[in-house]
């Protein structure tokens, strides 16, 4: 169907996702005499390209995705999708969707062996809009985005284009694209290469991932069954019913249950993928949780490996990777998709700026380097979860077990637990866009932190949050205290928008968040993360962090913190 | 000083502290890890100091 027809019919009512096929169209750039150029090319249709491109359209940037495949996502894939990116899908005025249709949850039990070791709940802090984490199946993500990136001329998406050459020089990338007609070249500013793990692209530029490969084996399913299981996580280390390995039982929509079961390097992935493999390990899975007879469907199935690995330089020249192209986490955490639409808002306001003229093409290499210590945190913590979940030595093996025996009466244990820890923003500690604090701060909103969300009011005095207040694609000032107290501010309201907040009860909680006092000011980014902050500002000061986060002057190289 | 064993959380940073741990023990036969382990123990047992602390962590160890 055409990206018109699929809007209508998402529109009419529920459509099934895996069914949906996009059509490829013909495009006059395929006859013309010379190859067209374009601003700015997305190479992938996925959750990190896509929300690339709604991001640069809504700010104006036009914008052209290639897709090789013709449909959304097979199989749920990604299903946890972070508070952060959620954020991010708010800016972008897409998330409610997301988080009415997913399934939030706070209950995760771990379970030893036999015996259930402890269950967390996990109540996130109050006073944000968005949970801690909803699960969704990839294709609704997509979906959802592709519907949203319908509704914007700037941008164009062409199913069945799949990328095949690539060739740059100082000031231009030239692409080689395959279609069912044949091949049509293309000349863009600017690439962004979001076509997955197996990036092409990055093959194409001769460039490698380097890190750790795991020698394990998982098998995932997708499970729908009738039976009224609480809506919890479940982990199991070692239990009977698949001794010695790991298993994950998770909510997703409609009724599907997301199942996790570690195989061990010498499996079989082909043979495992059977359905009448499958379906014992399921079997034995519910006697043991009190459910056998339960009826139970097997629907999407796949056996993956992983490796914790990244390219050395997410920037090639004209040429920006992002996403799984760029890096490699094990599933454990969440961090492969919810990073992924990190680096898209990262590099869509930086893209953005540079194509406007307001920054210099430089700005592009804090893109490389915020994302690849963004990159790092993702594989530690990754690798970290995974070296617990299945352990390469004897003596790892005894810790761990150690840890779980402990955990049931000693609450310590509990905090080394390691069944994934959640990807949450990373913090841009040390970015060259970042001025260093003058004044004395406490709390979490240090340069490079991604601003936190809190009740605000809003124009006609209801309450709402601190985040949609923001400008979604400008930089903002924030600004506490009365307007007096922040006169100087006012010369700034050409440059950036300027958003106060009284220092009232309604804004407690902000006021405890961004530790406010009367005046104190932040200035965060187009992506939300603070770049500047004061107790008393200037509009000569405040510019001054604003040149620095557009790249306009040069900062000391990003140092890890 | 406290009197009593802390089994509640009370590490800085967790998962630095385990991965330091499991990478100490990197490349050591299981003899070797054994004898690693007792010496550590002990270490941390001299830190501690209060006799009726260690008999309950001692305690507790034995229980898990």
């Amino acid at each position: 169907m055409k990206l018109e027809q699929f809007a209508a019919a998402d529109e009419a009512g529920p459509l099934d996702y895996q069914q949906v096929e996009f059509d490829y169209v013909r495009h006059a750039d395929q006859d013309a005499d010379a190859p067209v150029r374009r601003p700015v090319v997305v190479v992938g249709a996925g959750p990190v390209g896509l929300a690339l491109a709604i991001d640069l359209a809504q700010k104006k940037v036009p914008v052209l995705v290639l897709e090789g495949g013709h449909q959304l996502s097979t199989g749920s894939r990604a299903i946890c999708f972070a508070k952060r990116t959620l954020e991010v899908f708010d800016r972008l005025g897409c998330a409610d969707r997301m988080v009415d249709k997913g399934v939030s949850w706070k209950v995760g039990r771990v379970y030893f062996g036999a015996e259930e070791v402890y269950r967390f709940d996990l109540l996130p802090e109050s006073g944000h809009e968005r949970p801690a984490f909803i699960n969704l199946q990839q294709y609704y993500v997509e979906g959802y985005l592709v519907r949203q990136a319908a509704t914007l001329p700037d941008i164009e998406l062409r199913w069945k284009n799949k990328v095949v050459g690539l060739s740059q020089s100082d000031d231009g990338v030239r692409l080689t694209i395959e279609t069912p007609e044949g091949t049509y070249e293309l000349d863009a500013d600017y690439v962004a290469a979001c076509d997955g793990s197996r990036s092409q692209l990055r093959e194409m530029l001769g460039q490698q991932t380097q890190g750790r490969i795991f020698r394990d084996r998982f098998l995932i399913a997708d499970i729908s069954m009738d039976a009224d299981l609480p809506v919890e996580r479940r982990f199991w280390f070692a239990p009977p019913f698949h001794p010695g390995q790991s298993v994950l039982l998770h909510k997703q929509a409609d009724g599907m249950w997301r199942v996790d079961f570690q195989l061990g390097w010498d499996a079989d992935p082909v043979a495992e993928r059977q359905h009448e493999r499958i379906r014992p390990r399921v079997q034995a899975l519910l006697d043991s949780i009190g459910h056998a007879g339960a009826q139970f469907q097997i629907g999407w199935a796949s056996v993956y490996t992983f490796a914790c690995q990244r390219m050395a330089r997410f920037r090639q020249g004209r040429v920006l990777f992002a996403g799984d192209s760029a890096h490699g986490v094990s599933p454990f955490g969440a961090r492969g998709a919810n990073s992924g639409v990190q680096d898209a808002e990262n590099l869509a306001w930086k893209l953005a700026a540079v194509l406007r003229g307001e920054a210099p093409p430089t700005l592009l290499d804090s893109y490389g380097s915020e994302r690849e210590y963004a990159a790092d945190e993702n594989i530690r913590h990754s690798t970290r979860a995974t070296d617990f979940i299945t352990p390469k030595s004897e003596v790892s093996r005894l810790y761990r077990d150690a840890v779980l025996a402990l955990s049931k009466n000693n609450a310590f244990a509990r905090s080394l637990v390691n069944s994934g820890r959640l990807s949450t923003a990373t913090v841009l500690r040390g970015s060259p866009l970042s001025a260093p604090d003058a004044d004395g701060f406490a709390g979490a909103m240090v340069p490079g932190a991604a601003a936190a969300d809190a009740p605000a009011a809003r124009t006609d005095g209801s309450i709402g949050w601190l985040l949609r207040s923001l400008a979604p694609h400008r930089f903002n000032l924030l600004v506490f205290g009365t307007p007096a107290e922040s006169a100087w501010a006012d010369a700034l309201q050409d440059e950036m928008n300027v958003l106060r907040l009284p220092l009232d009860a309604a804004h407690a909680l902000a006021a405890q968040r961004y530790d406010a006092q009367p005046g104190t000011a932040y200035l965060l980014r187009p992506d939300q993360h603070v770049c500047a902050r004061w107790r008393h500002g200037d509009a000569k000061t405040v510019r001054a962090a604003l040149d620095r986060a557009l790249g306009r002057v040069p900062a000391p190289s990003l140092a890890a913190a | 000083m406290s009197t009593h064993l802390i089994t509640d959380a009370h590490l800085e940073s967790p998962d630095d502290f385990y991965e330091a741990l499991i990478e100490t023990h990197q490349g050591l036969s299981t003899d070797d890890s054994h004898a690693l382990n007792a010496r550590l123990v002990l270490l941390l047992a001299n830190h501690i100091g209060s006799l009726p602390v260690l008999r309950e962590a001692l305690a507790a160890a034995r229980e898990a």
